[in-house]
């Protein structure tokens, strides 16, 4: 039990200073024009994706509606309102990386995942998505995990990649 | 020298420069050799390269553990470390200098002069090699106006897709009677398979800054805006340093080297939205909307950002600005083609031998890039197409290649320049499957503004789609043919004016292989799965079992050292059969 409130209250500590680098990245960027996309990358560089309480606290503080934060959240494929695995693994799907059997790498890392493109795995381990041209075409085909990219890939590299993980 | 470009970074160039550093201080000579993190040298292919100055030798794709011996015998000792020396400088027992490989030789570096020669975190070593100088000889000796007819006279073409006139787009934003105007430079990088404009950022990110303040004086603004990817986070970190030690060093912000003239630079980053290339899009997704294009008139160099007067210039085109300052408006006119001036950087990439990235003058040949400077097709296949301009473009085939590239030639063939991704396909290619990859990629970033665009690209994907699952006919063909003419007319942006492109082009020079797919149900490239089945040769198949034990649908059946068989009902045609098969018994029928 006691173990349990101390887990609660790092939380919520944690989530405190969360939301004030969020206050003070909205006071740095409000006074320049067009201060919403910046905030949102902000944002979604501290929590990994868009929670909506945090989004209630942009729409108070910039005077902006939520339907037109959601509109433009929504738009961009970089924002995400729904949260992401652990690891979060972009396959290329560059024309580049394409020819060079892009596509037969994501289909195998969706049978080995048992997720489908755009999910995420039941354990929260995974999030598999397909992404524009990640501009190192010379490694085609690429795909990053986390920070880590994974260049000259075969359908059959996937699973000892996969155990790097695990 | 070590190359910090994002392909080599991504095969672990940093661990090298650490060991290479490591190294040289145990061996003592950390004094007498300096490392260096330069931009991307252009053969991403080879990376993590190397190159070691004063004799240029080029090491390939170099590990952490050959680091001591290379240190040991080059630096040390004074001879090449041979088991890495890149094989096309070595001739008849001689190494070359890298410059003078088929990959190198043709080339004509302006946009991307410095990018694996200078550090780009260090503005000394741009400083160096004539950076900024440009931008004191504008303030100090020249008039708005003769910055812009020098543009102007050097022909210099943007190098984002449309192919404008830079200097007449400048000088449109300079007669605007206003007070407060803009520069932008478009680092949204969204065409797949091209990479210069990030190259340009990571190797070279001064000439962008001093390129966007020349322009800043010539068309009278104070303020300027690069709006770049998030998803290249080494360009976005390497130019915001830039920026810093440009304002340090008075290059940037009040009072440039005391001329009066004020100029700033604020970042913007993308978020991954293909139709903020287009400039109307990109202005609104600044202004912080979602990134739709507006009609055009009013153009942007009268009504821009925030209804100010605003120029948009592309990566690549502002790297040419300050050499053409610097050397002439006829010296830039002198390379290239009458009507398309200077160099074009290309990302080379598919199935080409030496993907990277090549600067070449204008009016070369696609045979010359391709297999001159290219090195080919890998692996002893044949050329197929060659696909420019990324989704906005369209294939070429062998015919072509003889034909000069240069802003209207792709164009009246049937592709275009855009932002220069030249993907080269051979016969495994299925060019039927590659109009429906672009047409995936229009279709999803399309920004659904306008109908033609949003739904148009929708139905030509269901259509290509049947065409690929061998369920079409020849109307289908028809109306795909008729469909693509009307939203190419019909569309608001350039992203709907183009995307059906692809289509047209391969119907146009691969009409054979859709029919292939509507008549036969075959897709001769064996790509199409709903078209293919796997099939294990008996003759060949010497039952080792393993093509058995990594099928994912226990689709293989049969007994050790017998032939193996495919049950196609089963199979759920991943390929890993075929992949894993080292008797290539598997095949693809």
């Amino acid at each position: 039990m006691e173990q349990q409130q101390t887990n609660s209250s790092g939380g919520v500590a944690e989530a405190d200073e969360k939301l004030e680098k969020i206050q003070s990245a909205i006071q740095q960027f409000k006074m320049i024009k067009g201060a919403l996309i910046p905030v949102l990358h902000e944002i979604q560089d501290i929590y990994g994706y868009l929670p909506e309480s945090v989004l209630k606290v942009v729409s108070t503080e910039l005077n902006l509606p939520m339907s037109e934060i959601y509109g433009v959240a929504s738009f961009y494929h970089f924002f995400s309102l729904t949260p992401k695995g652990e690891h979060v693994i972009h396959v290329c799907m560059g024309t580049a990386c394409y020819i060079k059997g892009a596509q037969t790498v994501l289909d195998r890392l969706s049978t080995e995942l048992n997720v489908a493109v755009q999910g995420t795995t039941e354990d929260n381990k995974f999030t598999l998505e397909a992404t524009r041209c990640l501009g190192a075409c010379g490694l085609a085909p690429v795909m990053t995990i986390g920070e880590k990219v994974h260049g000259r890939l075969a359908p059959n590299n996937v699973p000892k990649i996969l155990n790097e993980y695990k | 020298m070590v190359c910090g470009g994002t392909g080599c970074t991504s095969s672990d160039s940093n661990r090298i420069i650490d060991a290479l550093n490591q190294e040289l201080t145990n061996q003592g000579i950390q004094e007498q050799v300096e490392v260096v993190r330069t931009g991307c040298f252009g053969l991403c292919e080879l990376g993590p390269v190397v190159i070691v100055y004063p004799e240029g030798i080029f090491y390939s794709r170099v590990e952490v553990k050959d680091i001591p011996d290379l240190v040991e015998q080059h630096l040390l000792n004074g001879k090449p470390y041979e088991k890495k020396v890149y094989e096309k400088t070595k001739l008849d027992g001689k190494i070359l200098n890298f410059e003078e490989t088929d990959f190198y030789k043709k080339q004509v570096r302006i946009a991307l002069r410095n990018c694996g020669i200078i550090d780009p975190e260090n503005i000394n070593e741009y400083i160096a090699s004539d950076g900024y100088k440009a931008l004191g000889k504008v303030l100090l000796t020249m008039s708005r106006q003769q910055v812009i007819d020098t543009m102007k006279k050097s022909g210099l073409r943007g190098r984002g897709g449309g192919g404008f006139n830079t200097g007449l787009k400048w000088e449109f934003a300079a007669k605007q009677d206003k007070e407060q105007k803009y520069v932008i430079c478009n680092a949204d990088e969204g065409d797949p398979g091209a990479f210069m404009d990030r190259s340009i950022l990571e190797g070279n990110p001064h000439s962008v800054i001093e390129a966007m303040a020349i322009a800043g004086f010539a068309i009278g603004s104070n303020q300027g805006f690069i709006y770049v990817r998030a998803e290249y986070p080494i360009a976005v970190q390497r130019f915001v340093k830039a920026l810093d030690q440009a304002r340090e060093y008075g290059l940037l912000g009040d009072n440039v080297l005391g001329t009066g003239f004020s100029f700033n630079i604020d970042v913007r980053l993308g978020a991954g939205a293909f139709v903020c290339g287009e400039e109307t899009a990109l202005m609104h997704s600044i202004e912080g909307h979602r990134g739709m294009p507006t009609p055009k008139p009013p153009f942007p160099a009268v009504q821009g950002l925030w209804g100010q007067p605003t120029i948009i210039n592309n990566v690549e085109t502002l790297a040419n600005v300050a050499q053409i300052m610097l050397n002439g408006a006829d010296w830039y006119a002198s390379i290239g083609t009458e009507k398309s001036k200077g160099t074009k950087v290309f990302a080379l990439g598919g199935k080409v031998v030496n993907t990277g990235l090549v600067e070449v003058p204008m009016g070369i040949t696609l045979r010359e890039v391709i297999f001159e400077i290219g090195g080919g097709i890998p692996g002893g296949k044949k050329f197929k197409a060659v696909q420019t301009g990324g989704p906005s473009g369209g294939c070429l085939t062998e015919e072509h290649l003889d034909c000069t590239i240069d802003f209207d030639t792709l164009t009246s063939l049937g592709s275009m320049m855009g932002s220069g991704g030249m993907i080269i396909m051979d016969e495994d290619t299925c060019m039927v499957d590659i109009a429906r990859f672009y047409l995936d990629f229009t279709r999803d970033e399309s920004c659904g503004k306008c109908t033609p665009c949003r739904i148009g690209t929708k139905r030509l994907l269901e259509m290509l789609d049947l065409i690929t699952e061998g369920k079409a006919t020849m109307e289908d063909l028809e109306k795909l043919e008729n469909l693509s003419l009307q939203i190419k007319n019909a569309s608001l942006c350039a992203l709907g004016q183009t995307a059906p492109n692809p289509v047209l082009s391969t119907i146009k020079f691969f009409r054979d292989e859709y029919m292939a797919h509507i008549h036969d149900q075959k897709c001769p490239a064996g790509v199409c799965k709903s078209l293919i089945s796997y099939q294990i040769d008996a003759d060949l198949c010497k039952g080792c079992s393993l093509c058995a034990r990594k099928c994912p649908s226990n689709a293989i059946s049969g007994k050790v050292k017998e032939p193996f068989v495919i049950d196609t009902l089963a199979c759920i045609k991943c390929g890993v059969c075929f992949d894993v098969c080292k008797f290539k018994a598997v095949a693809i029928v």
